[in-house]
């Protein structure tokens, strides 16, 4: 199972519980489990909120969305039933964090669910996890069981008259239901294709009810929230981003690994101190901060505070955490190409700039990687990542073409160097395939 | 047709979880999977039936998520992850090493006693663990060739004692 690493500079919270044998109930309970959602159930939905909301608690799933905001859209009185929905499809490439939530400390996502599910009204709660979690659903497929056979979940939860029921749910393999609409149908059995909004799902969701949907993270700090305080969480973080983040750590770092910090902290510290700097003593060429989908730093921008508004003033954005640290030996177009080509996977073929985006963005990259690029292709990859920008239902059609435009913008001069036939820089030797050329 | 006792079962505490029947396809698809190596005709038939949903609008379904599928694998399927994060520590090599042991294409064929298949698969979630690959349900990080070989090894031992 995934190895857990430590740092002096992290602020254990979400992780407080990682290898103390959280996942079993009573230890959880020795631990403060359960208190919060206790807790909840006297302060009321509007005190709930209000906590969350001092607590600048934001959806760590990409978006950044503030979670007690988020909780106060869906309206309190509804004739269709009201649900809770943890995403714990993380798929976005770079990111492993909610993996080691699900497996050390699966009753804090529980008990999230919990009290967002007391917060809006709601009287049933899913967890869906990605469907290569085997091994965590059947965690959570204990935990549940677990929580029931306590009579913590069910009818009249802690005695309060409060009926709360809590379900397990996996998926099969689709990065896609990852954003929340595309999540939704999966869960009622049908192929994850996105949602046009409005309406929003805090207003019809699941089964056309009101539904709110949060990140496993997230809801796994929500008791922390309540336990500590949400003036005091918010304190650990900066201005309007409160709190601490999973941070998963990867590519060529001397230590990768998961590790919390506080929200504001320095890219740069979190690269060269925490992650122990770049590996086999390389330099550093790039760093793509927040999973596949956002647009990367180049080695000298990483002098930013890793929280939602720095990232994005940046240029960039914190998404789900996942930072990944590219050497300078790094081929970026080939880097680029398999970006790409995850995307082109992944795409429904729903929205047309999507799927024909994806799929001419990754013809041209393969042809251009094995050296059979002309100098208009890189204006033309520009053009068709750009085309693709804000036109699509869901956001995967922004998620595949952000990343390729941060590389060419940035990286220009490496797509340069593969013109003319010239093997790539990099020593990586692909066979020219003979694909078209984009129409001038 | 009737599913095993265990199915039965899984299908029975499942279906009380949804204010609608259809909602237990997916994860119960995989389940299917896991029992027979493929989702087969007759659970896509029977599930028409109990669901009262078109054997196409299954099919539309499995075909959307990557981990279904209506053809036998390797009874050790082996899925390497070749995404960025794999990527930069070695994914390629290592997807490529897998196949060559094997003797097998990667996403279609399986080796002649049936043992192994090999997939090139995205992002499975162990990223800061890279490079990865799972074999059936089973994580294996940090791999190296050597590690691989070690792997496969074990899986065609444990199975030749079963
Ligand atoms: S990129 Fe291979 S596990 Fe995430």
């Amino acid at each position: 199972m995934a190895t857990l690493v430590n740092h002096p500079d992290e602020v254990k919270i979400v992780s407080r519980r990682f290898g103390q044998g959280a996942a079993n109930i009573d230890r959880y309970l020795e631990l403060d489990g359960y208190k919060a959602v206790q807790k909840a159930l006297e302060l009321g939905p509007d005190g709930i909120i209000a906590e969350m909301k001092a607590s600048n608690l934001r959806g760590r799933g990409g978006a950044g969305f503030p979670t007690g905001l988020k909780w106060s859209f869906v309206p309190k009185e509804s004739a269709k039933p009201k649900y809770v929905l943890c995403n714990g499809d993380e798929s976005e490439p770079g990111t492993c964090k909610d993996r080691l939530i699900f497996e050390h400390d699966p009753h804090s996502v529980i008990e999230g669910a919990m009290i967002a599910a007391i917060a809006v009204g709601s009287h049933a709660a899913y967890i869906y996890i990605r469907g290569e979690y085997r091994y965590l659903l059947e965690i959570m497929q204990k935990a549940i069981a677990d929580a029931y056979a306590k009579g913590f979940a069910g009818k009249n939860i802690f005695g309060s008259g409060y009926d709360l029921e809590v379900y397990w749910h996996g998926g099969a393999g689709a990065y896609e239901v990852g954003e929340e609409s595309a999540l939704m149908e999966s869960l009622e059995g049908k192929r994850g294709v996105p949602r046009i909004r409005p309406p929003f799902p805090a207003v019809v969701g699941l089964w056309g009810g009101p539904t709110v949907i949060n990140n496993a993270e997230t809801l796994a700090s929500v008791p922390h929230v309540l336990l500590m305080g949400g003036k005091a969480y918010a304190e650990v973080g900066v201005e309007r981003n409160g709190g601490t983040r999973l941070f998963s750590l990867s590519g060529h770092l001397a230590r990768p690994g998961v590790y919390e910090l506080p929200l504001g902290y320095s890219l740069r510290k979190a690269i060269y101190e925490v992650g122990g700097g770049v590996a086999n003593g390389r330099q550093l060429k790039a760093v793509v901060p927040g999973g596949s989908s956002t647009p990367c730093l180049k080695a000298d921008e990483i002098d930013i505070a890793l929280d939602f508004d720095s990232t994005m003033k940046a240029g960039t954005m914190l998404g789900s955490g996942g930072i990944v640290v590219l050497d300078d030996q790094t081929c970026i177009v080939k880097f680029a190409l398999r970006t790409i080509q995850f995307y082109r996977h992944e795409s429904c073929g729903w929205c047309i700039p999507c799927r024909e985006g994806t799929d001419w963005l990754q013809k041209s990259l393969k042809r251009f990687h094995a050296g059979g690029g002309v100098a208009k292709d890189i204006d033309n990859i520009r053009y068709l990542a750009e085309n693709m920008l804000g036109r699509t239902f869901c956001p995967l059609g922004d998620a595949a073409a952000m990343p390729i435009l941060g590389f060419v913008k940035k990286f220009r001069e490496e797509f340069e160097a593969h013109l003319d036939g010239r093997p790539c820089p990099f020593g990586q030797h692909d066979a020219p395939h003979a694909l078209p050329v984009l129409s001038h | 047709m009737k599913f095993s006792d265990q199915l039965e079962a899984r299908f029975a505490g499942m279906i009380t979880h949804y204010p609608a029947r259809r909602s237990l396809l997916v994860p119960f698809l995989l389940y299917s999977q896991d029992e027979y190596g493929y989702v087969t005709d007759e659970v896509i038939a029977e599930l028409s039936r109990r669901l009262e949903i078109t054997e196409l609008d299954i099919r539309n379904v499995i075909s959307y998520y990557s981990m279904l599928r209506t053809k036998p694998a390797g009874r050790f399927n082996v899925q390497v992850c070749t995404n960025i994060c794999c990527l930069l520590r070695g994914g390629e090599e290592m997807l490529a090493h897998a196949r060559e042991k094997l003797g097998v294409q990667v996403n279609k064929g399986i080796t002649p006693d049936g043992m192994f298949s090999v997939e090139e698969v995205e992002c499975i979630g162990a990223c800061s663990w890279a490079p990865a690959m799972q074999v059936n349900y089973t994580f294996h990080e940090n791999l190296t060739p050597e590690k691989i070989d070690k792997i496969l090894d074990d899986y065609r031992s444990e199975a030749a004692h079963k």
